[in-house]
């Protein structure tokens, strides 16, 4: 692939779970001149064990606009060869992924540093909320936004 | 007419995920919007007690609280964002 051309970049919002060696191999297919992929997948804790499971709600629409809008920045700052980024909604249990991000380049500080900043990103700027289920059967409350998220994305 | 949508703790509070409303003429910036919320009922009034809290959305992209809303066909109200 010649470089000026515009790198691979997948974002989707799905509730079905995701196959991380596929979509790294997706990237990866045919292609020799990639050095380094980074992958960070993020999952559901069981918080101490008192966690059945997590809902995420989301923003239809604006929620692939504004993974899209994050993975431009980061297409724009680092010298990437490919981005994926998937996260998912709906009821995940403890031990499911809900979220990923693969970014792909000829170095390893641009692959390790996109996907840093598109997780920064993600947790502050897309729109998902988290509620908990709790394994005595009642619903928890909303997950709270932590002022260290905020932080992290702004060391960017 | 305008459509708002509601999303997380804040659409259990208001009660609705979505309505379309006609906004009252002098409701210039995000700010202004928040306080007529305020002001539509009991519901409203606790959905929207902490309103610096409260993020808006116009036509699915994030706007501070000064921004105008002019134009905007579809306003969203969610807490801050927890995915990732």
């Amino acid at each position: 692939m010649p470089a000026s051309s515009r790198p691979p970049c997948t974002i989707r919002i799905q509730s079905e779970p995701f196959d991380i060696p596929a979509e790294t191999a997706r990237l990866t297919a045919g292609r020799t001149d990639i050095g380094g992929i980074v992958t960070f997948a993020g999952l559901c804790r069981d918080e101490g064990g008192r966690l059945k499971a997590l809902e995420l709600e989301h923003y239809p629409g604006m929620a692939e606009e504004e993974i899209a809008r994050v993975a431009e920045s980061a297409l724009a700052r680092w010298p990437l060869m490919g981005l994926t980024a998937i996260h998912r909604h709906g009821l995940i249990k403890p031990g499911e992924d809900i979220v990923l991000v693969i970014a792909a380049s000829a170095h390893r500080r641009a692959a390790f540093e996109a996907a840093d900043f598109m997780m920064d990103y993600l947790k502050t700027r897309a729109p998902f909320w988290k509620r908990e289920h709790l394994l005595d059967g009642s619903t928890g409350g909303w997950v709270e936004a932590k002022a260290e998220d905020d932080a992290a994305a702004a060391r960017w | 007419m305008t459509k708002l949508v509601y999303f997380a703790w804040v659409r259990e509070r208001v009660g609705k995920s979505d309505e379309t409303v006609a906004l009252p003429p002098g409701l210039v910036t995000v700010a202004d919007l928040l306080a007529w919320q305020q002001t539509r009922g009991e519901e409203y009034a606790y959905a929207f007690e902490q309103s610096s809290v409260i993020r808006v959305a116009l036509d699915r992209k994030h706007a501070p609280h000064d921004a105008p809303i002019a134009g905007a066909g579809e306003i969203a109200f969610f807490p801050p964002m927890t995915g990732g």
